[in-house]
């Protein structure tokens, strides 16, 4: 168990970077707080394995520095790290037995048999796999299997942090709910450091108590899966989470008024006059959108209504630009209805990133 | 579901049938019938029973070609299937040195095969041969013609020069199916070098090496060509390998009667000891069967 830094880490798959488009993650400054559960989410390629690989030291980063409990490790190899790590596709050893499996990483290390023992047994119980301790590996189910590595992570008392890399792809819809909880609950019984990659958003959100967000080599924001939904740092965030995604309407800023087309929405805060922004944005989430009568709001073209149980997601246009809204169960969609954006709620972005009060 | 049963099914089958009762089944009948006859040319044949059976089970010459052929294959195997599995270790997984390896390994497997048996016939001799000429200056009285333990290596190292590719290719082929995660767990478990081959590519490998066990033994027990050219059989009977014999007998000597009996005792053995191989490796790496009933 460890607090992990990550100092100015860059990395390049590319032999010599130049440009900052060569690299595959550009500057992260992060800190893993000893003992808290994070997760990295992400849409594909945007850096999670990098960054995850380079904690676990399967990558060495290009430049910047590592540190664990405030020692640097940016040299040390896999194993002196010792850090745990469950990969996307269940890895077991086929030959060996489950219990074999579970101890192998203990034997490796050349802890003694008596502990060995029991602490295999502590994992078998835990993964819920003691009835199958004594049979080999091979032909189990994708979620024994992943289990197993999940148990081979568990198994060393002394790791400094567990990494996951989107454990669950291979996992059964029901299965991946019990092995979430799962998962959870091991973290509250242990206390390890824990760091899930992920691109399913729901996944982040239910695991983590701070969510990373990561978006073409950057972090973006790092928050609860609250603030991550009040207030996106940027766009991505915003669009990223959240079913469907926050609407994002290009607007033209007029003191703390936004200009769509030819309306004007309020703003909580203006832009900064030094600043200058190549492109500025209004973000609203589609639960923050009510619907008025003509004349009331903007005016809303109703492409599609969608009923997903609970509530309705209408689909809609204004002036060619696409708008969703949450319509709530009993509410009635009027005949020519016009969107109302609630202004505690509606967000300015300049050149992608949240214009907040104080900048 | 029922099935339907329709005999026109029959017609469509007969061209295979056909095709491979007379490239099979009537020659290997033609075999099995001249095993147990006598013929003195004409076209007589006199019915003798299982004689020719008795007489070859009892031959020595038949035994001492039998015994020769399994010290040799054995021997092959011995050496072809570590050093294939060392040098697959050894290729590059990604980059330029990779169609090089591929095509140098290559290369061996493409040479016909009496070539290579000329080949290593003049690169051995102590006159003109590269490698006859080297080890005679060297003081090594080294003479595939006169002397059988240097016959015996000729033959060896050339099928290990020959063969040694085919285990290396189908070898790189089960090491490269390995996914990265499996080395990258391996790390973080903490694993040496030995258990990442004992546990990880070792069982990754298990299967085409079955291929490769089997293959090379039934390839260099029937062994005729590389051997015929580079010593004939010679120094004496020293390299007389199975096939080497049934051709003397069959050709040579127009012994039909014997020779079909030998053929088909040959037969026999290599499937005998495939089938013995084939059980043995595959049970070596899956035990797992008898767990089937267990979910």
């Amino acid at each position: 168990m460890a607090r992990i830094d990550l100092d100015h880490i860059r990395h390049s798959y590319l032999p010599n970077p130049t440009s900052p488009s060569d690299y595959a993650l550009k500057e992260v400054n992060l800190t893993f707080e000893d003992g808290g559960a994070y997760a990295l989410l992400g849409s594909s390629g945007c850096g999670k394995t990098t960054l995850l690989n380079i904690i676990s030291g399967l990558l060495t980063p290009s430049e910047g520095e590592l540190l664990f409990d405030g020692k640097p490790v940016t040299e040390l190899s896999t194993e002196a790290r010792n850090i745990a790590q469950v990969f996307q596709f269940p890895v077991v050893y086929d030959t060996m037995s489950v219990y074999d499996n579970l101890a192998f990483p203990l034997r490796n290390r050349g802890v003694p048999a008596a502990e060995v023992d029991q602490k295999v047994n502590e994992i078998l119980k835990i993964i819920d796999l003691e009835s199958k301790a004594k049979r080999k590996a091979q032909g189990l189910t994708a979620d024994e299997k992943q289990k197993i590595s999940l148990g081979r992570g568990l198994v060393r008392s002394d790791t400094n942090a567990i990494l996951f890399d989107e454990p669950l792809t291979v996992i059964d819809p029901h299965m991946k709910w019990v092995l979430r909880s799962q998962l959870k609950h091991l973290h509250k019984q242990f206390g390890f450091t824990m760091v899930y990659v992920t691109h399913d958003q729901t996944e982040a959100l239910t695991f983590a108590d701070k969510v990373v967000v990561m978006y073409g080599g950057e972090v973006v924001q790092i928050g609860t899966p609250d603030e991550l939904f009040r207030r996106p740092q940027h766009t991505f965030v915003g669009y990223f989470i959240g079913s469907p995604g926050m609407n994002v309407l290009p607007c033209e800023v007029d003191g703390t008024m936004a200009r769509i087309g030819d309306h004007s929405v309020p703003l909580q805060c203006g832009l900064d006059p030094k600043k200058v922004a190549q492109k500025t944005e209004v973000g609203i989430r589609p639960e923050f959108v009510k619907l008025g009568g003509a004349g009331e709001g903007l005016p809303l073209t109703v492409n599609n209504v969608e009923d997903i149980g609970r509530y309705r997601i209408l689909r809609g246009e204004m002036d060619g630009i696409a708008l969703n809204a949450i319509v709530g169960e009993g509410e009635s969609i009027p005949e020519s209805p016009t969107a109302l954006f609630d202004p505690t709620q509606t967000n300015l972005y300049a050149d992608s990133w949240l214009v907040s009060e104080g900048a | 579901m029922e099935k339907t049963v329709n005999n026109k099914a029959w017609f469509m089958v007969l061209p295979v049938l056909l095709l491979v009762a007379f490239t099979a089944v009537i020659p290997l009948m033609t075999v099995v019938n001249y095993a147990f006859q006598d013929s003195f040319g004409n076209n007589q044949f006199f019915w003798v029973g299982i004689e020719w059976f008795q007489e070859l089970l009892a031959s020595e010459r038949f035994h001492d070609a039998l015994v020769r052929n399994l010290i040799f294959s054995f021997t092959i195997l011995a050496i072809e299937i570590p050093l294939g599995i060392g040098i697959a270790l050894c290729m590059p997984k990604k980059g330029w040195g990779v169609p090089v390896c591929l095509v140098l390994m290559a290369l061996p497997l493409l040479v016909p095969w009496n070539v290579v048996g000329t080949i290593w016939q003049v690169f051995g001799r102590a006159d003109i041969g590269l490698l006859g000429y080297f080890l005679n200056s060297l003081g090594i009285n080294y003479n595939y013609t006169q002397d059988p333990v240097a016959a015996w290596a000729t033959v060896i190292v050339m099928d290990v020069w020959h063969w040694t590719s085919l285990v290396v290719l189908l070898c790189y082929a089960g090491l490269v199916s390995i996914p990265e995660a499996y080395y990258q767990a391996a790390r973080i478990d903490g694993a040496s070098r030995w258990a990442v081959f004992r546990y990880i590519q070792l069982p990754k490998m298990h299967s085409v090496l079955l291929i490769a066990v089997l293959l090379r033994f039934m390839d260099s027990f029937m062994i005729y060509t590389e051997p015929f050219v580079v010593t004939g059989g010679g120094p004496g009977n020293s390299t007389t390998f199975l096939s080497i014999d049934l051709v003397k007998m069959a050709i040579g000597q127009f012994d039909l009667g014997p020779a079909a009996a030998m053929s088909l005792v040959y037969f026999l053995i290599i499937l005998l000891f495939s089938w013995v191989f084939y059980t043995v490796m595959n049970n070596a790496g899956t035990e797992k069967k008898q767990y089937a009933g267990e979910e």
